[in-house]
């Protein structure tokens, strides 16, 4: 039982990591910004209580924001998907079968957890870019940056388990 | 009284989702009235040291841009030296200004350790702070012209507020005509600005140099902010949509100068005491 949450703190180091040196440096455009950091949150066990889901999420949130100097955006982006993330495990599970206990590509095949992580990021990029502006004005510039930055980091999310996360 | 308990069990997810949304919303909010003098103090002291020894190894990446913009900025000190007659050709081959001279601005140079383009509120982070003499409100100027003003300072690091940032504009002028106006970021693309309240009375070229007012007192007059790039009469309006090209790489600032405006706190008293005379503005 220790030994997983020592796996857990590990990779809760390793993306806060990724996303702070590396994905945060790489000034694309403003249409491209990949988020990392929520594989965190993605890869809970599924028996995680779900209180335990949401305070993670919002701590996990809240050190990326300690080094993007915006407060509150990101916690507030990443509980929201620690909140949906229960609803979405059932729905992408479908109902009946039983969900393996680690949400991962390896347990649960590509396909499974490209809509899992589709639905979840999108949710978080959604909320995420539209309270950065704050604003409707250009809404749909506003859009295409979400849509944008939602496939590179799913492409990014998804190249990290065939990667690193394969045994 | 149990009942209540009972109902608070049964839905302690969903209020302790609220409870986190509205803490994370406070914070949001709070940050729009730009006083988040805790949050980046708090920050700038642990990640200002993550950021330092990162951008100690990938600077490194950077040096040929690094030198070819200080050669440049050096060649161009050189010319308006010459311009003023303030280097004795005769006496020696170094440039010498005179340590007394009135100059009221004190530069203290600095290294950029961590910076952004992307995003609609972009800061840029120094390796220096209050112990080199940093303070909140002075300017920065990179090699090739304004980057931004400081706006919180740690013991050994400070947050700067970039140019590319939607909630921050400069007092700018045409060099040619002395007109002036505000520039703004638009958030769109962190090469290009905003001049606004430009009035249509006015004659203008591409390519005319924009550079700061010295309205304020944070920056000197004259320092170089960009040039028209393009620029249109939109009906209903009074002003010019002016696009400006920055003359600021933005991706590639690397080391940058804070101005310490020496009689700054003169002007400010000076500005206080008329403000406070007519109270109405």
């Amino acid at each position: 039982m220790a030994r997983i949450w020592i796996k857990y703190l590990l990779l809760y180091i390793f993306v806060v990591l990724v996303q702070v040196l590396v994905l945060n440096q790489l000034q694309v455009s403003g249409y491209l910004n990949p988020y990392f950091y929520m594989l965190f949150i993605l890869l809970l066990p599924v028996s995680t209580p779900r209180y335990l889901v949401l305070l993670l999420a919002f701590f996990t949130g809240f050190t990326i924001d300690f080094f993007t100097d915006t407060p509150g955006l990101h916690a507030a982006a990443t509980t929201l998907l620690g909140y949906v993330r229960t609803p979405v495990l059932y729905l992408v599970s479908g109902r009946g079968s039983d969900i393996s206990e680690y949400p991962s590509l390896k347990n649960n095949g590509l396909r499974w957890f490209l809509i899992y992580s589709v639905i979840l990021v999108l949710a978080h990029h959604f909320f995420l870019f539209y309270m950065e502006v704050f604003s409707f004005t250009g809404f749909f510039r506003t859009l295409i940056r979400v849509i944008f930055s939602t496939i590179l980091s799913v492409f990014v999310i998804v190249l990290s388990q065939f990667l690193i996360f394969r045994e | 009284m149990w009942s209540l308990f009972r109902y608070f069990y049964r839905h302690h997810v969903v209020i302790l989702f609220l409870f986190l949304e509205i803490v994370g919303f406070i914070l949001i909010f709070s940050y729009n009235s730009f006083q988040r003098a805790g949050f980046i103090n708090s920050s700038a002291h642990i990640t200002g040291n993550i950021y330092d020894r990162y951008s100690a190894i990938t600077d490194y990446f950077n040096l040929s841009i690094v030198n070819r913009q200080l050669a440049e900025e050096n060649a161009r000190l050189r010319e308006s030296l010459l311009a003023q007659n303030r280097i004795d050709d005769s006496t020696s081959t170094i440039a010498f200004i005179k340590p007394d001279s009135t100059g009221s601005y004190h530069f203290i140079p600095a290294r950029v350790i961590n910076n952004s383009v992307n995003r609609q509120h972009n800061f840029i982070t120094l390796n220096k702070g209050a112990r080199h003499g940093i303070r909140p409100d002075m300017g920065v100027l990179s090699t090739q012209g304004v980057a931004g003003v400081v706006s919180h300072v740690s013991d050994s690091y400070s947050v700067v507020i970039s140019m590319l940032n939607i909630r921050w504009n400069v007092s700018a002028k045409l060099k040619r005509n002395n007109y002036f106006g505000s520039l703004t970021w638009d958030g769109k693309d962190y090469r290009y600005a905003l001049l606004n309240e430009i009035p249509f009375h006015v004659d203008l070229m591409e390519g005319d140099t924009i550079v700061t007012s010295g309205f304020s007192s944070i920056f000197p007059e004259g320092m170089p902010l960009g040039i028209i790039e393009s620029f249109k009469k939109e009906g209903g309006d009074n002003f010019y949509q002016i696009r400006v090209q920055l003359s600021v790489d933005f991706k590639a600032v690397t080391y940058v100068e804070v101005i310490d405006n020496r009689k700054r706190p003169e002007l400010d008293a000076l500005e206080k005491l008329s403000n406070n005379g007519k109270d109405l503005d």
